[in-house]
């Protein structure tokens, strides 16, 4: 029991980092219809930069929110000068764009920062917390009480603001979105930056467990992308189900079986999860147009 | 000359041109190699594009490919004996056939979900490869024997310079011919529209695994070729980042476009060699040039290109 305990800690604090990474993919994908492959980039240089700033002897607390302004700027940034002005390309050109901006990103890091491993000091103290017998260390809850707070924040801002309205109905349609007057290149370049904020909170919540070095993007890019394509992609709960899934599969099976494989069972149950629904979790079937 | 310019395998000639006249400007063995890879890449991007220019289906996991074909003549002849080249078929064989099986579920699947099973798949064998030390020598790789052919052994990057022209242009006949088939209008109808195409009486699952397949051993050829110039091989050849180079090399050279799979593939083998010089900035510089080109050459490089040099008659 304390074991199925510890597991089911460290995959939920995994499936959080996804879940948040999988809600960055959605968001863009729906504002644009592009799979965003920097994403995990935002992740990287949310921890990265951080880090520097607190080595630099800034206060953490105004490293990591300097370090949000910054990777948001860096999200819009790639929508202005990238994605918008390409935006009569086919999706797949989109998408090497973005393949583009991850590389040009992980190479500016190299630049800026070091090709070293970087870890933070954990929030409450590193003590852990033993329930039932299982292990939990304070950073994970932190970890799991930022994704809710992210999850939730996201929620009201999309159901409950004009603004997430406007979104929404970027999302939905955009010629339609333009003519009832919503600036719709402002509202993707917008979904951009929200990736960015998202993306760059998990990378500052996780670094005190997981490390971060300028490489770690793309393995969080790809888990994020699993995790969405999981529960249905452009379904924001489809998203954080995905990634929890994902997240408690792998750690279960890293204990259960085998840890060499542990990734290969994640993506057996991901590829048995897409031939059983061919939409994912929850995704929805669309009607093809001819 | 204007049923010369239009014959479909016209875009061969510049090729064969190149191909002839290139080796005069190598100062050294090390150009051989480059553009020997250049050909190997554009071959396994040639497949890849029947499969995502003309069929519109996307695979982010073809590297997997050119592992089973790499690995294929690396462990074939050590284990069981015989020449690579024997190894080279089945490899193609073989990729074709788990193309094949795995393509039936897979197929069924669309746009980005396909996207999404086939990096699946990819990485599933590339955990494989690095996992099964005994068979493939894990993350370190294993040592390809070179290739004898009536008893001259193949080991300069000369030779395998022209070997692999050799096999991009048979690739390429195969692709062009192809494409002009009846076969070939298929597929283009399926990427207009699948359901379109299966009212007009095409058989669209059996097109998309005829293509799929072929891409497999397209690839698998690549990769076998890859393994015996470098001598050694690394599961590095079957990963997530060389499916994503091969599908940036098909975007940026030109969806449905053969001679934008050679032009890709020339871009992104040279242009890293040619940044190493920059160090640290290396990445950046290449990021950045990818971006520049997909904003600028949105179409990919030959198709935009060649709207320029076109001259429509009046």
């Amino acid at each position: 029991m304390a074991e199925f305990l510890q597991f089911a800690f460290s995959g939920l604090t995994a499936g959080a980092v996804y879940a948040l990474a999988a809600l960055g993919f959605t968001l863009i994908f729906n504002s644009c219809g592009v799979i965003n492959f920097a994403q995990g980039e935002f992740v990287m240089l949310g921890g990265m930069i951080t880090v520097f700033l607190s080595l630099a002897g800034l206060p953490l607390p105004l490293a990591a929110c300097l370090a949000i302004v910054a990777v948001v700027l860096v999200g819009f940034g790639i929508h202005v000068f990238a994605i918008d002005r390409a935006r009569d390309a086919t999706t797949v050109a989109l998408i090497v764009i973005t393949i583009g901006a991850s590389i040009f990103l992980r190479g500016a890091a190299q630049v800026l920062f070091d090709k070293r491993f970087h870890t933070l000091p954990s929030w409450f103290g590193d003590n852990p917390i033993v329930v039932g017998g299982a292990a939990i260390l304070p950073q994970s809850l932190a970890v799991l009480g930022v994704a809710v707070v992210i999850v939730v924040l996201l929620w009201a801002l999309i159901d409950r603001t004009l603004l997430g309205k406007a979104i929404v109905a970027t999302a939905s349609n955009q010629l339609a979105a333009s003519l009832a007057g919503i600036n719709t290149r402002l509202m993707v370049g917008l979904s951009f930056a929200i990736s960015a904020a998202i993306g760059s909170a998990a990378g500052i919540v996780i670094t005190p467990i997981m490390f971060t070095s300028y490489d770690i993007g793309t393995l969080l890019a790809l888990k994020g992308f699993a995790a969405a394509m999981l529960g249905g992609i452009g379904h924001p709960v489809g998203a954080v189900v995905g990634g929890i899934v994902l997240g408690l599969s792998e750690a279960f099976s890293a204990g259960y079986f085998s840890s060499q494989y542990k990734d290969a069972v994640a993506l057996v149950l991901l590829l048995a999860v897409l031939f059983a629904c061919p939409h994912g979790l929850l995704g929805r079937p669309s009607p093809e147009r001819v | 000359m204007r049923t010369i310019l239009a014959h479909r395998l016209f875009p061969l000639l510049p090729v064969v041109a190149i191909v002839i006249v290139l080796p005069a400007c190598f100062p050294s063995a090390y150009y051989y190699r480059v553009a020997a890879l250049v050909f190997i890449f554009g071959l396994a991007a040639l497949g890849l594009n029947l499969l995502m220019g003309f069929a519109g289906q996307v695979s982010l996991g073809h590297a997997a490919f050119l592992g089973v074909g790499g690995y294929a003549v690396a462990i074939g002849p050590a284990r069981l004996g015989g020449s690579p080249c024997v190894y080279v078929i089945a490899g193609a064989l073989l990729s074709g056939l788990i193309a094949w099986v795995a393509g039936r579920p897979i197929l069924r699947l669309k746009g980005h979900y396909l996207a999404v099973v086939t990096l699946g798949f990819g990485l599933l064998l590339a955990i494989a490869l690095n996992n099964e030390t005994g068979l493939t020598g894990g993350p370190d790789g294993i040592s390809v024997p070179r290739l004898v052919v009536l008893g001259l052994t193949l080991r300069t990057a000369a030779d395998w310079y022209w070997i692999s022209a050799a096999f991009f242009l048979l690739g390429a006949l195969v692709a062009l011919n192809l494409i002009d088939s009846p076969t070939g209008r298929a597929l283009r109808a399926i990427h207009d529209s699948e359901v379109a195409a299966r009212v007009l009486g095409v058989d669209v699952a059996a097109k998309k695994l005829l293509v799929f397949v072929m891409s497999a051993a397209y690839a698998s050829v690549a990769g076998s070729l890859f393994a015996l110039l470098n001598g050694h091989i690394t599961p590095d050849l079957a990963g997530f980042l060389r499916s994503i180079e091969l599908v940036a090399m098909v975007v940026l050279g030109g969806m449905g476009s053969v001679i934008g799979s050679l032009v890709g593939a020339a871009f992104l083998v040279i242009l890293p060699q040619t940044l190493a010089v920059l160090h640290d900035y290396e990445h950046m510089v290449l990021g950045l040039v990818l971006m520049l080109a997909m904003i600028f050459l949105r179409a990919g490089i030959v198709p935009t290109l060649s709207r320029f040099v076109t001259v429509r008659p009046a």
